[in-house]
């Protein structure tokens, strides 16, 4: 296994940092004084800076951090949040992005151009001609007069000088805010022996004279906070005494009571400092939740996950030979085996299963910004809401839903939704909203994209559909499948052409895309009151229920949700359909395929054949099988390159016994169907 | 004739022969003749496994297996020679190799009659496909290697997999 690329690794927590300054900024146009948003969008853009500069992306860390330093003076309240600053920070994300795929090309003077609009965000008009480095936050809080004092005790989680903290950095930084005492408590530190010399086991104890305001030292261990013990005491201006332990001047919200406790600096080491400070306070740290659940997640390469999926998928046929050979053995111990086995690799199968699974509201938050973007572009107000962010939905088909529903969003925003002027005029609020949501049905996930805006016009569909030819001018046709007709390729109703739809393309892949996935779309339509599109996707494309049926010797399985019903082919239909087959099923004719002739299996049919009626939406045909064996969980295998020129299978699966099993294509065979069906027809 | 050579000339550079023109390969035998592939292609040798036949697949490719939980094609080469299947006998062996087809590594099974040894051929005892005087496809062949008076035949599998359906 070889090391992953250090550079594939930056872009890849880049790419998450970024989401997670974006998501910030949402959240600041919303709340503008949100001191939590604040933080996190300046530790989001220091860090990237940081990381940045360190794999060699010096546009990126020198760019960044020039919003880095605008974020730091709105967090030290020397200027204050405005949206102005927010978009120009959110424009200059898109460069950063820019700046981390293709490090080396010529980004031109757009960087400037940002800045430039960030400095005016920042200076809010008098923007100064000078460096941008003179951005650079060196007036400090003039109001905050005169000096403290303050002691300052801290110490570090033993392996930080591995994780490449360095405490004396700290210390400078410290002087750097004002006198400085520092006494290093080397109590801790063992005897030689025990001693490990890559470990941290002094503590300090800094008395600092400064005329910074509290915040500025919380500043100085904000990349620490989180492991280490830090307490702080002011003492009163131009004393010499200790006072009590500081409780109110903590400027970070102490949102999380349970501090981090760190390791204990030694083993057998006297009590550490930190013990003897008057009142251990716990690191001031808002973000401990965030970090905490951010450790609980692990990345891992996707394929790693396939490959584990098909070890499992091994262990259970290996587990299913076990079962039968146990069950003709006499032996109780291996049976009991047999069976603890048989359960285990069972909860390990369905824990994998989960392990694909993501919440969908990952997803759901690129669309912030699409409608954040779109709102500007189009110049209405709208207002996204999610619902059901938690939906766990397969990684695939996760991924693969993202273009369509960027295509139906779009759709809504540009189609449904009205200006504000019309919505006014039509009595509705002026704010329009979309509403994302997701819920899990049976065995399916149904994502939803609505509006309240003003629905589908059906008459508008109906011309467009008879002039472009999809429809008979003046056919009746069901309102559902006049809708539908939207996801026909080339349809568009817009009457002029936009930047965001209207072309016509985008909606038949949204269709495309879908029925890959084996899902369907529902539409509903109200004029006036807005549309509702839902996708209803199956919660995996791993598994399905499948019908597992003989033809002569071999075994197939047909997908349960295409099958309509099974029947028996009695004697007199069988020899009456032969030449024309049809079966009559309550008084219609439908048409069917011998499986056993169409894969020339040159068995002889059993005396009871069935027939399974499957069918996709209208059109059925009947399938004539041996036997039908039942239901099978089936896990689906993709079939080679070599095999892709049979159509008539859509994979292959692995039953029980280790034999391998093919999966009718339903869409195929129905098509064969019917066009055998037109055949006859045709001959008479 | 030289568009042929070149085709050759080309193929025969995809082959891994090292610098000093030696090529390590598997030998196996089908229907009398022997063949051999590049052992680093190899993945693994099986004993003949159950297998399910694939209606309407191309003969020489006709059925797949379960190779460790993953559904791999069987190839039939002698099928694509020509050849006849044969019966399997306690010899039979699935030699499975790991190939790229179409831009993606894929795993196929390939049933043989025998296999042989693992062994070291030289180029400087290769020599392209005869024109003439051959009863098998000639684009379907690499090289011969001449050996203890005796032909190996080093298949061109690129070839005999992109193959398509024949009437």
């Amino acid at each position: 296994m070889s090391m992953p690329d250090p550079v594939a690794v930056f872009r890849i927590e880049a790419a998450e940092l970024l989401e997670q300054i974006e998501t910030g900024l949402l959240d600041l146009t919303h709340r503008l004084n949100d001191k939590d948003q604040i933080d996190a969008v300046f530790r989001g853009l220091h860090t990237l800076k940081g990381s940045g500069a360190m794999f060699g992306f010096d546009a990126l860390a020198a760019f960044t951090h020039h919003c880095e330093t605008a974020f730091d003076r709105v967090r030290k309240g020397e200027k204050p949040a405005t949206s102005e600053l927010v978009a120009a920070v959110l424009a200059a994300q898109d460069h950063m992005r820019a700046l981390i795929e293709n490090p080396t090309d010529d980004h031109g003077d757009i960087g400037e151009r940002l800045l430039a609009q960030l400095r005016h965000a920042v200076e809010g008009g008098d923007a100064p001609a000078a460096v941008v480095a003179s951005a650079a936050p060196v007036e400090v809080a003039e109001e905050k007069s005169g000096t403290n004092t303050f002691r300052i005790r801290f110490s570090l989680p033993l392996n930080s000088m591995v994780n490449g903290t360095n405490p004396l950095g700290l210390l400078d930084e410290l002087r750097d805010l004002g006198e400085c005492k520092v006494v290093a408590d080397t109590s801790a530190i063992p005897s030689l022996d025990v001693l490990v010399p890559t470990e941290l086991y002094v503590s300090w104890d800094v008395t600092l004279t400064t005329d910074q305001p509290r915040s500025a030292i919380d500043d100085v261990f904000i990349f620490v906070l989180d492991d280490m013990k830090l307490d702080v005491e002011t003492f009163a201006a131009e004393t010499a005494a200790p006072a009590a332990p500081v409780v109110a001047e903590v400027v970070a919200p102490v949102a999380v009571a349970a501090p981090v406790a760190p390791p204990a600096p030694a083993p057998k080491a006297p009590e550490p400092v930190a013990a003897a400070a008057p009142a251990q306070r716990s690191a001031p740290a808002p973000e401990t939740a965030q970090q905490a659940k951010a450790a609980e997640n692990v990345r891992v390469p996707a394929e790693r996950l396939d490959e584990l999926m098909d070890r499992v998928g091994e262990l259970v046929i290996a587990q299913s030979r076990l079962r039968q050979l146990a069950s003709t053995s006499m032996d109780i111990q291996l049976r009991s085996v047999s069976e603890e086995i048989e359960r285990l690799s069972g909860e390990l199968r369905d824990t994998m299963m989960v392990l694909r699974m993501v919440p969908v509201g990952s997803l759901f938050g690129r669309f912030r910004r699409l409608v954040h973007d779109l709102a500007r572009e189009t110049g209405k107000i709208i207002e996204l809401e999610t619902e059901g962010e938690t939906t766990e939905v397969d990684k695939t088909v996760i991924e693969r839903l993202a273009d369509p529903l960027v295509h139906l969003v779009r759709n809504s925003i540009d189609h449904g939704l009205e200006t504000p002027e019309e919505r006014r005029a039509a009595g509705k609020e002026e704010a329009g909203k979309v509403i994302l949501s997701a819920r899990q049905a049976g065995g399916e996930v149904i994502i939803t994209i609505k509006d309240d805006g003003r629905g589908i016009n059906r008459e508008r569909v109906r011309a467009k559909a008879e002039s472009s030819g999809l429809m008979q001018p003046g056919q009746q046709i069901s309102d559902q499948d006049l809708l539908q007709m939207i996801f026909q390729p080339g349809f568009s109703t817009a009457a002029q052409v936009t930047n965001l739809s209207g072309r016509g393309v985008g909606m038949d892949v949204v269709k495309k895309t879908v029925e890959a996935l084996r899902g369907a779309i529902d539409i509903v339509s109200k004029p006036g009151q807005g549309s509702e599109v839902a996708l209803r996707i199956p919660l995996t494309l791993a598994i399905i229920d499948g019908l597992l049926v003989r033809v002569g010797e071999g075994r197939y399985v047909i997908p349960l949700s295409a099958v309509e019903e099974c029947l028996e082919l009695s004697l007199e239909e069988d020899l009456r359909s032969r030449g024309r087959s049809f079966i009559s099923l309550r008084d219609s004719l439908v048409p069917f395929l011998r499986l056993r002739d169409l894969f020339r299996t040159g068995t002889k049919p059993d005396t009871h054949q069935k027939v399974v009626v499957i069918s996709t939406g209208t059109e059925r045909v009947g399938m004539v099988v041996d036997q039908i064996i039942g239901d099978h969980q089936t896990v689906i295998k993709s079939m080679s390159k070599l095999h892709h020129d049979v159509a008539t299978f859509s994979g292959a699966t692995i039953l029980g016994d280790g034999s391998v099993a093919l999966i009718l294509d339903v869409a195929h065979l129905v098509a064969a169907g019917q066009q055998q069906e037109a055949h006859l027809r045709a001959a008479g | 004739m030289s568009d042929r050579l070149q085709t050759n000339l080309r193929q025969n550079a995809d082959m891994h022969w090292n610098d000093d023109g030696e090529l390590e390969v598997l030998t196996f035998d089908l229907h009398g003749e022997t063949f051999a592939l590049e052992a680093i292609m190899v993945q693994e040798i099986l004993d003949l496994l159950p297998e399910t036949i694939v209606p309407g697949a191309m003969p020489f490719v006709g059925s797949v297996i379960n190779f460790r939980g993953k559904v791999i094609p069987l190839a039939d080469i002698r099928l694509a020679f020509g050849m006849e299947a044969g019966e399997a006998t306690i010899d039979s062996r699935i030699v499975v190799i790991e190939i790229e087809l179409q831009g993606e590594l894929t795993l196929v099974g390939l049933r043989t009659d025998k296999v042989n040894e693992v062994t070291t051929l030289s180029r400087d005892m290769s020599e392209p496909p005869p024109s003439v005087g051959m009863k098998w496809r000639a684009d379907y062949i690499n090289c011969l290697v001449k050996r203890d008076g005796q032909f190996i035949i080093l298949p061109n599998l690129q070839a005999i997999f992109s193959s398509r359906k024949e009437a």
